[in-house]
């Protein structure tokens, strides 16, 4: 059976660099130039994105109510878009 | 209650006694590493037959390693990708990204060094971790194992197999018991079942040459060899004999070397199996210089520099030769390696063996570049002081600029075996393991 998997999303963030040298993401934009405030920072450890492909640290944000995954990885942030069907 | 099980199995191995009693040694392999690194950043390929392959056109076409749905096929290691493509017509092959599979393995041994600072690495994909202290026993070492697959499954998305033992050869065997993403336990209690009626080549220094040789007096499995006496093995196959005895008869104690216990490099070297055949010592000098570049340049990183230059010829029949010859002073420069290895080539009658498939060149007897150098009456010390200042001048340009920015006019001679950079793509291969 073949797996499920999802296209990768390129975005942009804006976050602080804390003192200890620990990134907190603060608003993401969207490719398109929509942005979304990130209430709250829930979990923060090194993960894969098994949907999209790619591995960096993982950051289990809530946004707007949802929980939402972003990924920072080789200086860049992505997140995992909708499921593509083959 | 699981803490007094974990007490009651460690008397319980302490009092069957004797054979590596206290050591918990995990062996860690990432299973079909390279493949499985790739499928982390494509996860469209999963669950399809795919394998990672060196390029055909640069006469590296071999099958580097497999996903399991490939091996099913018939797909195996070190495969003609032409063999591979026969038995697996729906194979899809991608090319290797050694900076990807080093960077995996950074991460791997950085999350192993949470752990204990007993890492040793055998390769990219393989690790050897010591556990041992007076209250860790192997169960301890099995949950150990547990927590070490389910981080690296989430962090990187790779599944290991990991052996568990009493001893290093028997941890390494044990990861190859179970594939993918297990643990096997060997321990005191029931390594004679387990190990023993394996094939004798399973164990780590027995290949198929040393196999065969055992073979003829009857030796065919692991408990055969551990039956052997030693003296019995010393008499057969010298030094060599009693090592592997002892590590059939899981009474080897190597300890795992510590992290800063790394040892000290001894000589560096690359080889290149060149776009096409070497049919002229001229062309053997073109290969020898890029060859020669890429070592210095490493050499001059390393801040070391060396006297024992080593060549290594394969001509098209894949028959080896090689030679090594030692000068009076230390060097990290191209210019004088290379007429030394054309003077090895000349002087062992291998000029004769021509055409080359492939080419090494090696520079050992190491020394840090930083020691002071005697002073050669006869030698031309500023002509070597001001090749040791280009180099640096060169070194920075490449360093900023990349490889290509600046280029030696012998490249222009033949461009095609100046297509390999070998500095930049060379592999990492396992150290051996019998040092």
């Amino acid at each position: 059976m073949k797996e499920r998997f999802a296209e990768k999303i390129y975005i942009g963030v804006l976050a602080v660099t804390q003192p200890d040298g620990s990134i907190v993401p603060l608003r993401l934009i969207w490719p398109d130039g929509r942005n979304w405030e990130i209430d709250r920072v829930l979990d923060v450890r090194p993960g894969v994105a098994r949907k999209a492909g790619g591995e960096g640290v993982r950051y289990l944000c809530r946004i707007s109510g949802h929980e939402r995954e972003l990924w920072y990885a080789h200086g860049q942030w992505f997140v995992e878009g909708g499921e593509v069907k083959e | 209650m699981f803490l007094f099980v974990g007490c009651f199995l460690c008397i319980g191995i302490r009092q069957k006694g004797g054979v590596g009693v206290g050591r918990v040694i995990l062996h860690c392999d990432a299973n079909s590493f390279y493949a499985s690194c790739e499928l982390v950043y494509r996860p469209a390929l999963r669950g399809q037959p795919m394998a990672v392959c060196g390029s055909t056109e640069e006469r590296h076409g071999i099958v580097l390693a497999a996903t399991r749905e490939a091996k099913k096929w018939g797909v195996k290691t070190a495969m003609v990708n032409w063999e591979a493509k026969l038995v697996c017509p729906d194979l899809i092959t991608i090319p290797p990204d050694y900076g990807r599979y080093i960077y995996f393995s950074r991460r791997l041994r950085d999350i192993y060094e949470q752990y204990t600072d007993r890492v040793e690495p055998f390769g990219l994909d393989e690790c050897w971790l010591d556990f041992s202290d007076e209250t860790t026993t192997l169960t301890d070492g099995v949950l150990l194992a547990k927590t070490l697959r389910n981080r690296v499954k989430e962090e990187l998305g790779l599944t290991l197999s990991i052996g568990v033992s009493f001893n290093k050869p028997y941890a390494k065997l044990g990861s190859d018991l179970k594939k993918p993403d297990a643990t096997t336990l060997i321990s005191p209690g029931n390594y004679r079942n387990v190990v023993w009626p394996l094939p004798v080549d399973s164990l780590i220094g027995v290949g198929e040459r040393m196999r065969r040789k055992l073979a003829a007096r009857y030796v065919l499995t692991i408990g055969d060899l551990a039956a052997q006496s030693p003296r019995a093995m010393h008499a057969w196959m010298g030094k060599m004999g009693v090592i592997l005895q002892r590590y059939a008869a899981g009474e080897d104690s190597t300890p795992v070397m510590r992290t800063v216990d790394e040892p000290e490099v001894k000589s560096i070297g690359n080889s290149i199996t060149a776009p096409q055949d070497m049919y002229t010592i001229h062309d053997a000098y073109c290969v020898m210089y890029v060859l020669a570049d890429s070592v210095g340049a490493r050499l001059r990183e390393a801040g070391m520099r060396g006297k024992c230059i080593s060549v290594s010829v394969r001509d098209v029949d894949m028959r080896c030769y090689g030679a090594q010859k030692s000068v009076e002073y230390f060097t990290a420069q191209a210019e004088e390696i290379v007429p030394i290895a054309m003077r090895i080539l000349n002087m062992k009658g291998f000029d004769t063996l021509l055409p080359y498939r492939s080419l090494g060149l090696s520079v050992g007897s190491l020394e840090l570049n930083t020691k002071p150098m005697q002073m050669d009456l006869l030698g031309d010390a500023a002509r070597r002081d001001r090749l040791a200042r280009l180099h640096e001048a060169v070194d920075s340009i490449h360093t900023r600029f990349g490889e290509r920015a600046i280029e030696r006019g012998l490249a222009l001679a033949n461009p095609l075996y100046n297509t390999i950079i070998p500095r930049v793509e060379h592999v990492v291969h396992p150290v051996g393991f019998l040092r």
